[in-house]
């Protein structure tokens, strides 16, 4: 028995979307393939590594953990809805220019889990700032630039 | 993932009746953060996972009742760090509900999943433990109270049968000053899973109870007269120093000794004896002060 696919509807980046989603299939693969927004990134696929972090209801959390069926009726935001108008997040200039962005895989979690911590902190330490980011991992090492990146957004918003 | 039907009942009615129709085939999913990987994993095969963040009767809040700081089954760790009460009463449990994961983790992740996980590592189950919580358990024949104590059986495994769901968690507000702290070890600072864990509560009548985690099948809570030890001669800071340092010593070793640890991927049999001597000496210190800072 296949079980059938379920209609939700659901707001990404602010406009409204219409699936027939698996009830095996997680948010981050309705993403990336029925939604075409591959900038949420699939790596360990179990929670470890941050890499398809999105807003879920205003929440940062990680979309490989979350089935698509779960977010009926919910409001996502993902790495594309940050520049939604055709300009850049302060988060992601800052990230440009402090270079904190190597091979760039892990970058769009980053992001994302640095908007959440700006949200909820919008001044935080470097040691909140190492707490807000510590579910993801950066396999090019690149962690102080991207520490720094965060914090200069922060103070880029005083 | 293998395929499976989802179903998302609005009641407790519903829900129950679902889980005794499928029995062992059926999953409860809460905030999902172990759930999906043990799916992925294969580790779970179930024909239908129901999703109880829908239910009216299970509440997202914590209530203070009856003496007690309720927590609903559906609260996450993200708002039970944040919620004041608990800040002011059970700083033991914001600490562990803190390393939980990370943040994206803590953001899904409820207390009551955690808990019926059964984890032998699961960092809230030594505070829990150590504050003495009551699970309040729902079942299609009516609810019953479980002592955390007795909740976990063994790896993975609790006293919830099929058809039972953890409705809340009772955390009993002392009438009397206690001071808790909680410690781990991990290799990673977020998202790793406790080498172990550990929960200190002493009390002004000179009670110590330490709460394990990772250091035998399940959590498990040893109480002793400890303090009675180090403390006939003194204050309460003659139990971190003084004349009666041995005796305390002695008394703390022999509480450790219950512990049964294993080696494991994390680390080694010796390793984990090593630690918890540390780190319960060290939540011993840290609970000792609390308790202090309670009495002033």
């Amino acid at each position: 028995m296949v079980p059938a696919a379920i209609p939700i509807t659901l707001v990404v980046n602010g406009r409204q979307h219409a699936l027939d989603v698996r009830p095996h299939h997680t948010l981050l693969e309705a993403l990336r393939d029925q939604m075409g927004l591959t900038g949420t990134k699939e790596c360990c696929s179990e929670g470890e590594c941050g890499a398809c972090t999105v807003l879920l209801d205003g929440r940062a959390v990680t979309s490989c953990l979350v089935l698509a069926v779960e977010a009926a009726g919910a409001e996502v935001v993902t790495i594309e809805g940050l520049a939604a108008g055709g300009r850049l997040d302060r988060l992601q200039q800052s990230f440009i220019d402090a270079g904190a962005v190597q091979c760039g895989f892990c970058i769009p979690g980053m992001i994302m889990a640095a908007k959440y911590l700006l949200m909820t902190n919008p001044h935080p330490s470097v040691d909140e700032i190492q707490n807000g980011l510590a579910g993801n991992l950066c396999r090019c090492g690149g962690y102080s630039r991207i520490i720094g990146a965060v914090a200069s957004a922060a103070r880029s918003e005083r | 993932m293998r395929p499976f039907c989802y179903a998302r009942p609005n009641d407790l009615s519903e829900a129950l009746s679902l889980l005794v129709e499928h029995g062992p085939d059926a999953r409860v999913l809460a905030g999902g953060t172990d759930v999906l990987v043990r799916l992925r994993l294969g580790h779970m095969k179930p024909r239908i996972v129901v999703d109880v963040k829908h239910i009216g009767e299970l509440r997202a809040d914590i209530v203070e009742t009856e003496g007690c700081l309720r927590i609903g089954a559906r609260a996450v760790m993200t708002d039970i760090i944040a919620d004041h009460r608990i800040r002011r009463r059970f700083p033991a449990l914001v600490e562990a509900a803190a390393v939980v994961g990370s943040v994206q983790i803590r953001n899904r992740a409820t207390l009551a999943g955690n808990i019926s996980n059964a984890s032998p590592a699961a960092d809230t189950a030594p505070v829990l433990l150590a504050y003495g919580a009551t699970v309040n358990v729902i079942a299609s024949s009516g609810p019953r109270l479980v002592p955390v104590h007795e909740f976990f059986i063994g790896p993975g495994r609790t006293v919830l049968g099929p058809g039972e769901l953890v409705e809340s968690i009772d955390l009993p507000i002392a009438s009397y000053k206690t001071g808790a702290a909680f410690g781990r070890v991990t290799r990673r600072r977020g998202v790793d899973l406790a080498t172990i864990n550990v929960c200190c509560l002493v009390t002004e009548s000179r009670r110590v109870r330490f709460a394990f985690g990772a250091v035998g099948p399940r959590p498990f809570v040893v109480e002793d007269d400890l303090s009675a030890v180090a403390l006939a001669e003194g204050d309460i800071g003659a139990l971190t120093g003084g004349s009666s340092r041995a005796s305390q010593e002695a008394a703390l070793d022999r509480l450790l000794a219950q512990s049964t640890p294993i080696s494991d991927v994390r680390a080694s049999r010796d390793y984990r004896v090593a630690m918890l001597s540390v780190m319960s000496r060290r939540a011993l210190d840290a609970a000792t002060d609390r308790l202090r800072l309670a009495g002033t």
